[in-house]
């Protein structure tokens, strides 16, 4: 920390170390589009950051990229300026351009033969500075340096914390009988294989750390549920019940998973500690009981049931007890995920014939259903809370989407003539 | 009694292929892996192989061949049309205790995954309870589900998903 802020003095700073090595990309990139955008975008300038210019573009387009994507800021053109972090901004000369916030920055050569990005944020209106941060970084990594400055500005400008430093889980069905578990950057870049079988793998769920994804494997001819360290590749059953083991959910302090299991009878959510012992019922009736997600606060399960004659989602604390019904509109309510904040309740409903993302204000039971698409599925949320991403489909492939909590800003994740499916987001990548 | 004579060999090979499904850790060695923070190594999942069955369950001629039973929509009754197909599978076991099934209960792939799942779970341990009334012990019986995941029919009309509403029983070696 010291030394970088002796050397970047000026700039009140805090250093991240480098965090990933450069990852090989695989096949089928996930390819992001925009369909929607939110009412209000910030107009923001991102100047092409001074340095090695190569290794600029890259960082440069990154910030751009990711900001113009979230659907909340507008690129305001920068064409003709050159100016690091150093330099003073004409703040007269970017009101005229119609930038409210302005980022500016470079790379440079740090200890060791790696680098450094730099950059600063300011306020055009106010002519002031609002944060800089200085990253070491290398050549491989320089994508995840772009991320970390997109994830400040945003911040910064929308008062809560970005999320293109996160990582998103999916599945690929790439032939007949091959299923891939696919992890890459919240953009879609840099994708990752992290299993491959021929047999179908569901409900991918990310560990709180990060760290390891339990989900559903038909490896064995029935669902076994499994939890998957991603770097070293080691893979634990944790459930493997005589009978169906399926929709892993874990407790936020991530010692415990919420599992279903057949074992007696049924479709009942157990709770297991994730390395599988323990295994402790609680829910109780003849009724299918599945899809538990837990709340943040770790005290309540969500759940679909359809002890009322329908598909219909209910609330248990997390010893079983106090069951509650969550949704009364309509014949079929599933996949309940809830928002980080505990506010909101994002789940499938069926309308009008088609499956259909809706968010529930559980406060108010206030339902917006989000999309007019036919088979929506899996919903899982950012981090931040702000958007959720879905399975869906498009010309009759699965494709991801992400829709904004007001349903304002959508994107749609794909790989070409591929079909994609099972999202899961990952938590901050701290 | 016993109408179906198993050589010995036969029978070993068909008890060794029927604990593969139980197996525990399938902690795979990863096949690559990349040194650094989140780097992600890649696993590849084993198979299962099939094994040899006696003539009498796959003879085409053979009632036992059969090993299907479908189901009406949002139901899991097993109809009549299919009670003496049950109750052939469930003699069978009955006759050749050293025998597994594995019952994999199907649904159209219409809404949640994970429901389903459960969907499936219904129909296969409707099938279960079946073959276990007509004498075929728990311990011979495994019933799980494999939801929408494996559509025998891949299409997306009534024709398709009235195919994948079904309920698939398996023996010993075949699983």
């Amino acid at each position: 920390m010291s030394e970088f802020s002796i050397k970047l003095g000026f700039l009140r700073l805090f250093a991240l170390a480098a965090l990933v090595l450069l990852l090989r990309p695989v096949h089928g990139q996930l390819t992001v589009e925009i369909t929607g955008a939110g009412a209000n975008r910030i107009p923001v300038a991102i100047a092409d950051f001074g340095g090695d210019p190569a290794s600029s573009r890259i960082v440069t387009s990154v910030i751009r990229a990711d900001l113009e994507r979230s659907g909340l800021f507008r690129m305001v053109d920068t064409s003709g300026v050159a100016m690091t972090e150093a330099t003073a901004p004409v703040f007269t000369d970017w009101k005229n351009r119609g930038a409210d916030a302005l980022a500016a920055g470079s790379i440079g050569a740090s200890d060791g033969g790696r680098e450094e990005a730099r950059f600063r944020l300011f306020d055009v209106t106010k002519q002031s500075v609002l944060g800089g941060s200085a990253f070491v970084t290398s050549k491989a990594m320089l994508r995840a340096a772009g991320h970390r400055i997109a994830d400040i500005i945003y911040e910064k400008l929308t008062g809560e914390p970005g999320v293109f430093s996160t990582r998103v889980a999916y599945v690929v069905r790439a032939g007949a009988a091959r299923y891939e578990l696919h992890i890459a950057d919240a953009d879609g870049q840099n994708a990752q294989v992290a299993l491959i079988s021929r047999e179908p793998i569901i409900s991918p769920s990310w560990s709180p750390d990060g760290g390891r994804l339990a989900y559903v494997s038909f490896e064995n001819k029935k669902p076994v549920v499994y939890v998957h360290s991603l770097a070293s590749g080691k893979r634990v059953v944790v459930a493997n019940f005589k009978g169906s083991n399926s929709a892993p959910a874990w407790s936020p302090d991530g010692r415990r998973l919420a599992v279903v299991l057949s074992k007696d009878g049924g479709s009942q959510i157990f709770l297991v500690n994730a390395d599988g012992s323990g295994a402790q019922r609680l829910t109780t009736d003849n009724a299918i009981n599945t899809e538990p997600n837990f709340s943040p606060d770790g005290q309540h399960v969500y759940f679909t049931s359809d002890r009322g004659g329908s598909p219909q989602i209910y609330r248990m604390s997390v010893s079983g007890g106090d069951v509650q019904r969550v949704s009364f509109e309509g014949s079929y309510n599933v996949s309940p995920r809830i928002s980080p904040d505990g506010r909101s309740m994002a789940f499938i409903s069926r309308r009008d014939g088609g499956f259909r993302l809706s968010v529930m204000d559980l406060a108010s039971r206030q339902v917006q259903v989000l999309t007019d698409s036919n088979k929506d599925e899996s919903p899982t949320f950012s981090p931040n809370g702000r958007m959720v991403l879905i399975a869906t489909e498009m010309g009759g492939r699965g494709v991801l989407s992400a829709v904004s909590l007001d349903g304002r800003i959508k994107q749609r994740l794909s790989i070409p003539a591929g079909d994609v499916r099972e999202p899961a987001w990952g938590p901050y990548n701290r | 009694m016993k109408r179906v004579v198993i050589p010995a060999a036969l029978a070993l090979l068909v008890a060794a292929c029927s604990s593969t499904p139980e197996g525990g850790d399938q902690s795979g060695a990863p096949v690559e892996s990349r040194a650094g923070g989140p780097s992600v190594a890649t696993v590849t999942t084993g198979g299962v192989d099939g094994g040899r069955l006696p003539a009498v369950l796959t003879d085409p001629k053979s009632i036992l061949s059969k090993r299907s039973v479908y189901f009406d929509y949002d139901s899991y009754e097993v109809k009549a049309e299919y009670k003496d197909l049950v109750t052939a599978h469930a003699k069978f076991l009955t006759e050749n205790r050293q025998f597994r099934m594995l019952i994999q209960g199907n649904t159209d792939e219409r809404g949640s995954r994970e429901y389903n799942l459960a969907l499936g779970q219904k129909r296969a341990d409707a099938i279960k309870k079946m073959m276990a009334l007509l004498g075929a012990r728990e311990d011979q019986l495994e019933a799980v589900s494999l939801g929408e995941e494996k559509p025998k029919n891949e299409g997306h009309g009534e024709a398709a998903w009235a195919e994948n509403r079904r309920g698939d029983m398996l023996y010993s070696g075949e699983f």
